[in-house]
């Protein structure tokens, strides 16, 4: 204490110091805590692939799996059904599937391998709700021309899941990454060249 | 300060501050003597607070923050606990009833002005307050893993997705999970049993605390501070306690003859209150016919689906309560209470409780090709409040007022042209007249003088 002259520049300096070493500790601290949130090894790890027998779907059918706790839609289209696709390209948002909200194998008309079978993850692209499979022309309104709507909002989707225009949602239903094991097998989750690697 | 007890008490106050605690905020708080009926909610909304900590604490004795258990949890506390549909039902109820109460103490503000300098943090602290409300009542309605709480809450944490680039991580995040699962219901039960209700206690400590040191604002708009006698105590003041603990307590027992007459005879209130769609478990497969949220948030939910595209919506939304938070600069007349502002003030005001009404009404039901353009004329009818309330905040020219209304109705009517989506063109004009009679009326009304004019403020409280 001999010299009582206050270095005022030292201690701004000391006191900035502290503060930054300190501000970035808290945040070095709080990064276990924010990762803790996101989803564990054990949920990550659920998503194993699932194998579904095709072979006896009628023609129009609709069946549901689960994948990564995601209802998956496989719909065994008619030849009408498929035919009727071609014609609603003006009503649609995104008709060639530009936006990835599918595997490129399903970058096409019917977003689908084969024409006759839709896989899609069930879903609703706005909210996430459940839409309802409703085949029949006429019934949503008068010009319905059958597909998917999600009585939550009022979004709609075409027989292939592409989405109309002027509904909530604004992007097609997902495709789920699939290929076919044999003729009347599917294994959701997964692709032809992944399962090769 | 001055005389110093003995005994007891005399020792504590050598130690802790209890006497002058007592002294600050109630014997010697001066409040104004003029508080009428709505000067309740405040005190209310206290004690709902109370009820629910109360009852939440030994809900949690019963309830099980698993996806297997919760479900059944609940059953278990409605049908084999002791008194737990009591305890549950109060819980229940208690929720709508808090922001039954916190609706009417936030509109007691916009009446008296109650948010206008200095007590713009009073405001905030109660926005805040509100805020951090939702988001409590919002994981609480997770918890009995009903088919409603289920969807309820993907849709609601399913919004976050529409940001763009990062919408999809902070969802992911949020849930821990790809989808509403196990990880999410735990979590929400932990913020909904701890981090919330903390926040909120010491968010309610800073709106009293702030509310203290400027004082109470009345339904004159008059600072009682203003006009003290010889002792420097507010002439217009009493003390808080006794004359408005009495009162509060006349409030708080006819407010528990109300809520315990829907506790008892009405606890789902035909289904507001508690959704029939959650009286099934939840069901990862199957969505409810209807998804609405409870009728508290639907204001805001008709805001969001009043817009198109998704991350608009959002923000609309979001923007919805943003707004209220800036309420102090935008509302910048310096006439308080609504009691010496002009006719179009309270026309303004009035429209803008029945907007909040029926946002909530349009939310609650499906969308049809009406209502969704009424939610958005509706929407439009929510922010222009804000438009307009700013404009009233100072006298203007006859070019002010017809400026600001073509400049309004023009936007309204461009979107309608550009934007509106609604496939039925004769609705998008007939419901056009909603925004438009509203315009007319409280931005060219103020061209005739006598509706625009406010009145002499009193200096001192008049009742």
């Amino acid at each position: 204490m001999a010299n009582d002259k206050i270095d005022h520049g030292r201690r701004k300096a000391l006191t900035g110091g502290v503060a930054i070493v300190g501000g970035v500790g808290a945040v070095i601290t709080a990064w276990p805590f924010v990762s803790s949130m996101n989803p564990s090894a054990s949920a990550r790890a659920a998503g194993a692939p699932v194998e579904v027998d095709v072979s006896k779907m009628q023609p129009g059918q609709q069946i549901q799996e689960i994948w990564r706790r995601k209802p998956v839609w496989i719909i065994r289209r008619t030849p009408e059904m498929v035919e009727s696709l071609g014609a609603l390209t003006p009503k649609l948002r995104d008709p060639e599937s530009r936006e990835g909200q599918q595997p490129a194998f399903a970058q096409n008309e019917f977003r689908s391998i084969k024409k006759e079978f839709l896989v899609l993850i069930g879903i609703c692209t706005h909210l996430g709700c459940a839409p309802e499979y409703r085949p029949e022309p006429g019934t949503i309104s008068a010009n319905w021309q059958g597909g998917f709507y999600c009585a939550c909002h009022g979004s709609r989707f075409d027989l292939a899941g592409r989405v109309y225009k002027n509904v909530p949602a604004n992007k097609n239903l997902e495709v789920p990454p699939y290929y076919f094991l044999s003729d009347g097998r599917i294994l959701i989750g997964m692709t032809r060249e992944e399962a090769a690697a | 300060m001055s005389e110093q007890a003995g005994g007891l008490l005399g020792w504590i106050d050598a130690r802790f501050p209890l006497s002058k605690m007592w002294r600050d905020h109630f014997a010697e708080y001066y409040a104004p003597k003029n508080f009428n009926f709505w000067y309740f909610f405040g005190s209310l909304a206290l004690l709902v607070l109370v009820i629910q900590i109360l009852s939440g604490i030994f809900l949690t004795m019963h309830y099980k923050p698993d996806a297997e258990l919760a479900f059944a949890s609940v059953e278990h506390i409605m049908r084999d606990v002791n008194w737990g549909w009591l305890i549950r039902y109060m819980h229940s109820t208690g929720a709508s009833f808090f922001f039954i109460v916190v609706y009417l103490h936030m509109f007691r503000g916009l009446m008296y002005g109650s948010f206008k300098n200095p007590r713009e943090l009073i405001w905030i602290f109660g926005m805040l307050i509100y805020v951090a409300l939702m988001a409590e009542a919002f994981m609480g309605y997770l918890l009995p893993w009903g088919n409603m709480s289920y969807w309820g809450a993907q849709v609601i944490i399913n919004l976050f997705n529409t940001i763009p680039y990062i919408g999809e991580a902070i969802s992911e995040w949020i849930r821990g999970d790809f989808v509403i699962s196990d990880a999410t219901l735990n979590r929400f039960f932990s913020l909904h049993v701890i981090a919330m209700p903390l926040a909120l206690l010491a968010l309610v400590i800073g709106h009293i605390l702030a509310l203290h040191e400027v004082g109470s604002n009345n339904p004159d708009g008059v600072e009682i501070k203003k006009t003290k006698d010889a002792n420097g105590i507010p002439v217009d003041g009493v003390p808080f306690h006794p004359y408005y603990t009495v009162k509060d307590i006349f409030g708080a027992v006819v407010f528990l003859a109300i809520f315990s007459v829907v506790v008892f005879f009405i606890p789902d209130m035909y289904g507001y209150f508690l959704e029939h769609a959650n009286f099934d478990p939840a069901n990862t497969l199957n969505t409810p016919e209807h998804i609405a949220p409870i009728w508290y948030f639907t204001p805001f939910y008709t805001v969001l689906r009043a817009i198109p595209d998704p991350f608009g919506g959002f923000v609309g939304m979001v923007l919805a309560i943003v707004v209220l938070f800036f309420l102090p600069w935008i509302d910048r007349n310096p006439i308080k209470s609504i009691r010496y502002r002009s006719v179009l003030f309270k026309i303004n005001l009035l429209v803008f409780a029945i907007t909040f009404i029926i946002l909530g009404y349009l939310g609650l039901n499906a969308v049809t090709p009406l209502y969704s353009q009424l939610a958005l004329r509706f929407t439009e009818l929510y922010f222009l409040f804000f438009v307009v309330l700013w404009t009233y905040s100072r006298p203007h020219g006859a070019m002010f007022w017809i400026s600001s209304f073509v400049i309004l109705l023009g936007a309204i009517t461009l979107y309608d042209v550009f934007m509106n989506t609604s496939e039925y063109p004769e609705l998008i004009w007939k419901t056009w007249i909603i925004p438009a009679a509203f315009l007319v009326v409280t931005l060219l009304l103020p061209l005739f003088p006598g509706l625009g004019q406010e009145k002499e403020e009193p200096a001192r409280v008049t009742s």
